[in-house]
């Protein structure tokens, strides 16, 4: 049904475009257009990029897949009240939810209405409202979906995990070994990201972009600074564009490199995982001799990049491209050719291609199910339009799948590593590090796409005239995966959870903010 | 495989040699162990890892301490899987007010005795994230520290130091 309607023919009809948004335009709706995009979207393939929260609107992004148009809308809501997104996409949910406890935002007629990162553990009630409430004095517990049915039998799980995890809480309905249905319950590692964003100078909000999600650093921190970037119009030397892709290469590596041998430990396997996990050390002592941080935090900054690639860096670079090449070839071919590997991963938490489309799913969750969208390829962003890369899509759906897409995607980022250093542009005379000054005085909104190893970032934006954030929303891919998570499970056996989950690995921190 | 195992068989060790355990904490640890402890414990410890809030940069970097170039297990420390079989709780994170009572009764079901080591900058003091209405703070707002182990997140080199000057003091006579 894609292109059905275009996402700008409608918006055009029942919104007004804001000024000053960039790159992409944001339209401000009436209650009544916020209703006739509820119906649009019901008719339509669009997929949500995002929903968030301010004391008195709500804001929404959406992209038409086939034409890769990307649009904000917003609806002022004075009463603190909108019509919910949540029955025609269901991925709008957990963040109705999550806008609620921080605004006091209600979703009205959305599915769901339970609290979601909220606690009662605050001290407070909606933190970043207008007017923040007192705690409720004796808060209940947390009411879990209903579950009936005959054999059944719960087992709840977390949040604190048995490995070396983020917590999160896991509860499995079960009948015998099979899981019947698993509910997630999130935001134990809640930090208050956003509201410790506000009013603070961008360069302080970069180190907590840097820190939503430790993983994707590198991305959260490129999603933030172009969002940035977008907002002031600022152009970052060519230099900073091309390293920044660098650094999130090998970010994307080290990810998958871990994730690999971690989903193969968990099938009893615990050989890849040692050979894995000395390719990770590998790739990030060669991060930290060239950037000086083993995991790259607080590298990319608004402006440009902290700092430069030493001189031996192209050296070290390629040496660790050919000692991988040579590396992990073998450790794919015994991934593939153990049968008692195959056993585990072939087949299970199968996850189908209409529910990573209804969710919008991005990364390897959903490029494993026939989703192929990569946010380095549409939007597309520099250098990528200069680099030739293949986006690996499967359609099975399975862990055996994910494995796959992510083995891929170290091949393709080993050979993004080889092209950026063969061409990275030279850096101005006179400079440490190339990044260019941002000027305080000019306010604006601006938003940015970006693919972390996980999946799509999306960052928006909104700058003050002095240089600080009024409001800055960072949706990790997660988002839309943990659902699909619950939907992975169902019908396979307990046992077979931990290997699911570290397939999807999804972030905690990066969720729960 | 074959060949792989042969390699890993043959190729001698891929570890590295140790740090010297870190100065400053040994001292700051000396004086927390007592005589019962250390004969109890002997040369190994275990360890119990409790987010309580981290990015999880800090864990990434725990987790680098299992692979085999830092090979935590040869010191004889390990990580349990449960605060029931531990000595040590190694907390990460500015505890965050949601985890604020997990953390808490993962320490009360730790048996005695038992260290509390704080783990990366937001464990030492908060971080980025003190002062905000969802987190507590620096861990010894909530719990009592024996050990501090900075950095952001800390290197494995860093972190391995950290957990040798307490298996050494615990050890010493
Ligand atoms: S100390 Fe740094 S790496 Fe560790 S949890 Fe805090 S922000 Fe993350």
């Amino acid at each position: 049904m894609y292109g059905e309607e275009p996402l700008f023919g409608l918006l055009n009809r029942i919104g007004t475009p804001v000024e000053g948004h960039r790159p992409w335009p944001r339209y401000r709706l009436g209650r009544d257009g916020w209703l006739r995009l509820i119906e649009g979207l019901a008719g339509n393939g669009w997929s949500l990029l995002g929903l968030w929260g301010e004391p008195k609107a709500v804001h929404a992004a959406f992209r038409e897949d086939f034409s890769g148009d990307i649009a904000a809308v917003s609806l002022d809501c004075p009463q603190g009240r909108f019509p919910s997104l949540s029955a025609v996409r269901p991925a709008a949910n957990r963040l109705e939810r999550a806008a609620h406890d921080l605004y006091g935002l209600v979703a009205e007629r959305t599915t769901d209405p339970r609290p979601w990162l909220d606690h009662d553990a605050w001290g407070v009630r909606r933190p970043l409202s207008e007017q923040p409430a007192a705690p409720v004095p004796n808060p209940g517990p947390y009411t879990f979906l209903p579950v009936e049915g005959d054999g059944l039998h719960q087992i709840p799980v977390g949040p604190v995990h048995a490995g070396i995890i983020e917590p999160g809480h896991f509860r499995f309905t079960a009948n015998g070994e099979t899981v019947v249905r698993l509910e997630e319950r999130l935001g134990y590692v809640h930090r208050g990201v956003e509201g410790l964003m506000q009013g603070r100078p961008v360069a302080e909000a970069a180190k907590l972009a840097a820190r939503i999600s430790g993983d994707a650093t590198v991305a959260h921190s490129l999603a933030f600074a172009r969002a940035v970037e977008a907002a002031l119009g600022v152009e970052v030397p060519a230099r900073a564009v091309w390293l920044r892709a660098l650094m999130a290469e090998l970010e994307r590596i080290a990810n998958h490199l871990g994730d690999i041998g971690a989903i193969c430990n968990d099938a009893a396997f615990a050989f890849m995982l040692a050979q894995t996990s000395q390719l990770r050390e590998r790739v990030l002592r060669t991060a930290d001799a060239c950037f000086g941080h083993r995991l790259m935090m607080d590298r990319v900054i608004p402006g440009g990049v902290a700092t430069d690639l030493p001189e031996r860096g192209a050296g070290l670079l390629l040496e660790l491209v050919a000692e991988l090449r040579k590396r992990f070839p073998p450790l794919v071919a015994i991934y593939d050719g153990k049968a008692s590997l195959q056993d585990r991963t072939v087949a299970t938490g199968f996850v189908s291609a209409e529910l990573v489309t209804r969710f919008g799913a991005g990364g390897h969750v959903g490029r494993a199910s026939g989703r192929d969208q990569d946010a380095r390829r549409s939007p597309g962003y520099a250098p990528y339009d200069e680099l030739s890369f293949e986006v690996p899509v499967l359609t099975e759906g399975d862990v055996n799948a994910r494995v796959w897409v992510r083995i891929r995607e170290v091949e393709q980022s080993l050979s993004l590593i080889e092209q950026i250093v063969a061409r990275l542009p030279a850096i101005s005379r006179g400079l440490d590090h190339p990044s260019v000054p941002l000027e305080a005085g000019r306010g604006g909104e601006g938003m940015a796409l970006v693919e972390s190893f996980r999946g799509e970032i999306l960052t928006w934006v909104r700058l003050e005239g002095e240089g600080t954030v009024a409001r800055c929303h960072p949706r990790d891919p997660s988002w839309f995966q943990w659902p699909l998570l619950e939907a992975a499970i169902g019908g396979n056996i307990v046992a077979d959870f931990p290997l699911c989950n570290k397939s999807f690995n999804c972030s905690y921190a990066g969720h729960d903010l | 495989m074959l060949k792989h195992i042969l390699t890993s068989l043959t190729g001698g060790p891929v570890t590295e040699t140790a740090p010297a355990p870190a100065d400053p904490a040994l001292a700051e640890l000396a004086g927390k162990l007592d005589k019962a402890a250390k004969a109890r414990l002997g040369r190994s410890l275990s360890i119990r890892e409790v987010d309580a809030g981290s990015c999880n940069g800090c864990e990434l970097e725990i987790h680098a301490l299992n692979n085999p170039i830092y090979d935590l297990e040869r010191f004889g420390i390990r990580f349990v899987a449960s605060p029931r079989h531990a000595d040590v709780l190694l907390v990460t994170g500015p505890v965050a007010r949601n985890m604020r009572e997990a953390l808490v009764r993962s320490w009360d079901a730790t048996p005695g005795p038992k260290w509390l080591v704080a783990c990366g900058d937001c464990a030492v003091s908060g971080g980025l994230f003190a002062g905000g209405y969802a987190c507590v703070g620096p861990v010894e707002e909530v719990l009592p520290v024996d050990l501090r182990i900075p950095g952001c997140p800390p290197r494995p080199a860093d972190l391995l130091a950290g957990l040798l000057a307490l298996l050494e003091t615990s050890a010493a006579k």
